[in-house]
């Protein structure tokens, strides 16, 4: 019998390597994998290499350090793969103190990334980027008169993921804009845990209704996260 | 040379929002970026149909929510929390950038840093050497939607001109701009310069282009 379901957080996150590339599925709050996040920074690995939408707001004073700035205080992260690192937050200074790499991606390109690697697409060209910093050290080729930029595959060891709902399969189904990032990282992780809301009996998440199919998945954790909270 | 002449005023950000709706015509799939851009929503009358696209998977998205019936599973590009109107969609992030990157908007409405007369955008960085990188989507967005309008302040608040002959900050892209809004005139891109379309009553032609870098050319 298939059953991807663990049972507790450290047999969701056993085995995560350090040296290990991270994808992590959320924007803003919302379809963001809290928990498996707090799962990874107890868990231990070091040296990551973390692939997320943005790199975590400007803290404020008063406010705990969470999520991505505590990984990256506590020097686990080698690198971020990100679309936004704000000036004065924690992965900021990092990079700032020489401490911690960035790689800024245009959004687009970063999805189209980590679509191709689940696809089995090694590398692609996109205008997106051409004649811009963001180029540079890429290879260039013109197509349809455009200048177009070469951009690899983005796949990683570990994805983590936020459902709505999920069965032993592995299926998943995903709130509103809680999709996002979900289903291609999970696409594009060798190790796909999930972290989610509501458990279903198989059968009970209709065919039609299922976004992510369980061939995506490792391992779901039933974590009943509540409602995404408001930006801080 | 200031802006406190007495014979013309300048649009607020609302009064630019505005601007920009009024040529936005029923049937459009536009995606709206961060600031002034968002702001042109509250001024597409409800009647007409306009689809708005947010990059993080939303097409049809409706205004804000009133306050009791917030969905905090619902958030914009912006991260604040809105709403979907009926014959609304979600789609994943490779599917939402692939209705940007596959040419499939209308029309983006961007906000800018500088304006290069050749159409050139930056307005994601105003240093090379920042260690805070912002991209986000504007890069696809400005590559990939049919048009891009730019709508940003005419010149930087210290008075320097924001349209260039180049631009000096980071580029978005190149060539990509249409047609630029300003709080002082609408000028569109043309193969040959910049041709000016409108402007607030009371200003000159020539009280334009002294706060104009490029050189402009009459309509």
């Amino acid at each position: 019998m298939i059953d991807k379901f663990v049972r507790s957080m450290a047999e969701a996150m056993n085995g995560i390597r350090d040296g290990s590339t991270i994808l992590m599925a959320g924007f803003g709050e919302v379809g963001a994998p809290h928990a498996l996040l707090d799962g990874l920074i107890e868990q231990g690995a070091t040296g990551l290499t973390i692939v997320l939408n943005a790199a975590g707001r400007v803290q404020k004073p008063d406010e705990p350090i969470q999520g991505i700035a505590r990984l990256v205080e506590l020097g686990r992260v080698r690198k971020v793969v990100t679309t936004f690192l704000r000036s004065g937050s924690v992965a900021a200074d990092a990079v700032k103190a020489g401490r911690m790499e960035a790689e800024i991606v245009p959004q687009g390109t970063l999805a189209e990334r980590i679509r191709a690697a689940g696809a089995g697409v090694p590398a692609f060209f996109t205008p997106t980027g051409a004649g811009t910093l963001v180029a540079e050290g890429k290879e260039v080729r013109d197509y349809g008169g455009r200048p177009c930029v070469l951009e690899l595959a983005l796949p990683g060891d570990v994805a983590l993921i936020e459902a709505w709902a999920a069965d032993r399969w592995g299926n998943l189904t995903y709130r509103d804009s809680g999709r996002n990032f979900n289903p291609i990282m999970a696409m594009a992780g060798r190790l796909t845990i999930v972290q989610t809301h509501h458990v279903c009996d198989l059968g009970q998440l209709a065919a039609n209704e299922i976004v992510t199919p369980g061939i995506f998945v490792d391992r779901v954790l039933h974590v009943a996260a509540g409602d995404p909270k408001l930006p801080r | 040379m200031s802006d406190n002449a007495k014979d013309f005023t300048p649009l607020g950000r609302t009064g630019m929002a505005a601007r920009v709706a009024q040529d936005i015509p029923a049937g459009w799939y536009v995606n709206l970026g961060i600031g002034i851009p968002t702001l042109v929503a509250d001024h597409v009358p409800p009647e007409r149909e306009v689809v708005l696209h947010s990059e993080n998977g939303i097409l049809g998205m409706g205004p804000a929510p009133e306050p009791h019936r917030e969905n905090p599973w619902l958030v914009n590009a912006s991260t604040q929390r809105v709403t979907i109107r009926p014959g609304g969609s979600y789609v994943d992030h490779a599917s939402s950038f692939a209705i940007v990157r596959g040419g499939h908007l209308d029309l983006c409405v961007l906000g800018g840093f500088q304006v290069a007369r050749n159409g050139d955008l930056a307005n994601w960085s105003q240093s090379a050497s920042d260690v805070g990188r912002q991209i986000g989507g504007a890069m696809d967005l400005a590559v990939g939607a049919k048009r891009v309008w730019v709508v940003m302040e005419h010149v930087t608040k210290d008075g320097r001109p924001r349209i260039l002959e180049r631009c000096t900050y980071p580029l978005t892209a190149a060539r990509c701009v249409s047609r630029i809004y300003t709080n002082l005139a609408v000028l569109d891109v043309i193969p040959d310069g910049l041709a000016v379309v409108d402007m607030v009553e009371g200003l000159s032609f020539d009280d334009l282009q002294a706060r104009t870098e490029a050189t402009l050319r009459r309509a």
